[in-house]
């Protein structure tokens, strides 16, 4: 173990309400950069760690991110203060936004502008996805794995919980048999 | 009311448990179980609502609290949210404890090995599913491809593509 500075519950909180205020879109790499550069309070690899932890685990990453590290300096009591810093801001933001937008939904000029917002927003999720999938593992198993789940989700539109049903155990038993293979 | 916000925190909740990949991947079935289970509103109604989450900064989840918003104002907001994060914190919090001692375990290797490419398929699934309802003519495919390009490729800050897609909606491009 390195040595760490360690947050008090105050800086656990603030520093959260910091990331959740300023994080459009991307919020992650503003996360890295508060919690291993600026603050010290975990190692690269502890953050990636935790990261990876935070992907498998159902549930929003970031905020699985912050209630791990938040526990681990504060137990229960840092996992919620840091839970609540990183999500009070942007709620209170989205509140104020989706009142204005009741309020005003019926001008033309408004549904212009989210008939552009959304195919932007929809392109980021794309982008995400082509990030991830160029780093994915090439074996023929991984891609029939996104393939299939694609296909599952985006063309036939099934419902989640059967596809998870059948695709995770499935998953799990073909990473546990099939070798990596030599890179 | 009170019936109400059950409702929300059930769907939500049991959304929170199906997030595997962060909550774009349950986008999809968000719509699903909103606008063809329960009919809270249409499908249109819901793609406005996720636009006004992405513009908002912090993580996806917000679309929970919007829709809850639409259903039950500030009180439907708020079990949406904590509907949302609840059972996945609650889960997760417990889950970083353990996993110090069990982490050089071959399963859980094979966990992490085996959950990357679902994560993935579910991601540009439900992105591919979000685009047939969010993209209504050729301009706005050619939008959110080029939106997806910059996104993959350069490190650019997503605010700016979508000040342009608003920028572009408004001068009745798309």
């Amino acid at each position: 173990m390195e040595t760490h500075n360690i947050p008090t519950r105050r800086e656990l909180f603030t520093g959260f309400f910091g990331i959740g205020i300023i994080g459009f879109g991307g919020v992650l790499p503003l996360v890295h950069h508060m919690l291993v550069l600026r603050k010290g309070w975990l190692s690269d690899a502890e953050f990636t760690e935790l990261l990876g932890l935070g992907q498998i685990l159902p549930g929003p990453n970031v905020v699985n991110l912050s209630v791990a590290v938040g526990g681990r300096f504060h137990g229960a009591s840092g996992a919620l203060l840091a839970f609540s810093g990183l999500l009070l801001a942007p709620f209170c933001i989205a509140m104020l936004l989706v009142s204005l937008y009741q309020q005003y939904r019926g001008l033309p000029a408004l549904q212009q502008v989210l008939a552009g917002l959304a195919p932007a927003a929809t392109g980021l999720i794309f982008g995400m996805g082509l990030r991830l999938a160029a780093r994915l593992e090439r074996s023929s198993w991984c891609i029939a794995l996104a393939v299939a789940t694609f296909v599952a989700i985006g063309l036939l539109h099934w419902p989640l919980l059967p596809i998870l049903l059948v695709m995770v155990p499935l998953a799990v038993t073909l990473a546990w048999h099939l070798q990596k293979e030599p890179t | 009311m009170s019936a109400m916000l059950l409702a929300l925190f059930l769907v939500f909740g049991q959304l929170s448990l199906m997030a595997v990949g962060g909550a774009n991947a349950v986008v999809p079935e968000m719509l699903r179980m909103v606008v063809n289970e329960h009919g809270w509103m249409t499908a249109a109604e819901f793609t406005a609502l996720f636009a006004i989450a992405q513009s908002a900064p912090g993580p996806n989840v917000l679309i929970a609290s919007l829709v809850g918003w639409q259903m039950a104002s500030l009180p439907g907001a708020a079990i949406s949210l904590i509907g949302i994060c609840g059972p996945s914190s609650i889960l997760s919090f417990y889950v970083a404890r353990l996993w110090q001692r069990f982490r050089d375990y071959k399963l859980c290797h094979a966990i992490q090995r085996g959950f990357a490419p679902l994560s993935i398929g579910l991601v540009l699934g439900g992105a591919w599913l979000l685009a047939g309802i969010a993209n209504t003519g050729w301009s706005a495919w050619l939008l959110c491809a080029v939106s997806a390009l910059i996104a993959w490729r350069t490190s650019l800050h997503p605010l700016w593509l979508l000040g342009a897609g608003a920028v572009a909606g408004l001068l009745g491009w798309v």
